[in-house]
């Protein structure tokens, strides 16, 4: 099947769901309102003709300009077809969360802790969501914000474990 | 050395009587014997290794011991980007090295934090231990390295064994 093809389907079977299918240098990608992003995801977990059964990274991007200002970037790739696509959905700051593919992608877990940790997105019903880079107790916010300052807020200079090892 | 030789063999002339201070006696037998603890961290961590290989051999200075506990080792060579998350195992494992102990920033990144001026990055490790050099480079050669033990061997050899070090820690050091 081939980029356009698999564009197509989805277009088809996700009338309402799709927003924009964009490729660029051989890669797909494709943009689904955030209340269909599960069943896009499940339709190409379980179709046998799109059969993506492997989840190469989950990832995000802050566009602090926009109306919808995170994305959420999940891509696929399917190691039986050779085939990999990219899928998008945008989040607006009032309302932060998305569905979590944890249920289809077990390998979703880490990743989607990585961005709750560094972007503050959350995940509907995912299983732990907690930080998994940085500490449990780090208050500062999410790091990779555009409006985190660049020098954090003071937690790369204080060393409270001094006080527990002073003799 | 600092050593003061007297005294020649009375058929070949070598020397066959030494004396010196005991200080001088225990500070040379620590320079000679430096056990580094493994503690790479970044790419400074590969000229660290590539310091111990054949091709440059730490061993000449007596220290290429590498140990994998702080408790057999004696000089801390932190080699690397220094992460908040990574300082209080660093500050522990300093404490848990017997004394006396000597600490080596290799590289930018472990003296100053280089060019990562981001709010992970410690902007140098003389914030939670006592530094005694600074290796400069991104990453050091393994010269560089050598150069910062020597110094280092001196320093020992100039250090008081009998008397008590004082605590050379300065938390929270504003820069």
């Amino acid at each position: 099947m081939s980029l356009q093809q698999l564009a197509s389907r989805l277009q088809e079977n996700f009338a309402t769901g799709f927003v924009k299918a964009v490729e660029w240098r051989g890669d797909l990608a494709v943009t689904v309102t955030r209340d269909r992003l599960h069943e896009v995801a499940q339709f190409l977990h379980n179709d046998p003709a799109m059969d993506f059964d492997y989840i190469v990274h989950v990832s995000s991007v802050d566009w602090p300009d926009d109306e919808e200002r995170f994305e959420v970037v999940y891509e696929f790739y399917s190691i039986k077809k050779r085939q990999r696509i990219r899928l998008k959905t945008r989040v607006p700051e009032s309302d932060c969360i998305v569905d979590s593919l944890t249920d289809l992608w077990k390998g979703a877990d880490f990743m989607e802790r990585e961005v709750y940790d560094m972007m503050g997105i959350r995940f509907r019903h995912h299983p732990d969501l907690r930080r998994i880079l940085l500490p449990d107790d780090f208050t500062e916010g999410y790091p990779l914000r555009k409006d985190f300052p660049l020098r954090g807020k003071g937690w790369r200079d204080t060393f409270e474990f001094l006080d527990e090892t002073a003799r | 050395m600092g050593l003061i030789q007297i005294g020649r063999h009375e058929k070949d002339g070598t020397p066959d009587i030494v004396t010196t201070t005991v200080e001088k006696a225990v500070n040379w037998a620590r320079k000679g014997s430096l056990w580094p603890i493994t503690f790479g961290l970044a790419c400074c961590a590969i000229e660290m290794i590539a310091a111990v290989s054949s091709r440059y051999d730490m061993d000449r200075y007596g220290a290429g011991v590498f140990r994998a506990s702080p408790r057999q080792s004696d000089l801390m060579i932190v080699a690397g980007t220094v992460c908040r998350r990574m300082a209080p195992v660093i500050r522990k494992l300093y404490d848990q090295m017997p004394e006396p102990k000597y600490v080596i920033a290799m590289g930018s990144c472990a003296t100053s934090g280089n060019i990562y001026d981001s709010y992970s990055v410690v902007q140098g490790v003389d914030r939670f231990v006592p530094v005694d050099i600074y290796v400069p480079g991104c990453p050091p050669t393994p010269e560089a390295l050598f150069d910062g033990i020597l110094k280092l061997q001196e320093r020992i050899m100039l250090k008081p064994v009998f008397l008590k070090q004082p605590d050379q820690v300065k938390p929270n050091l504003k820069i």
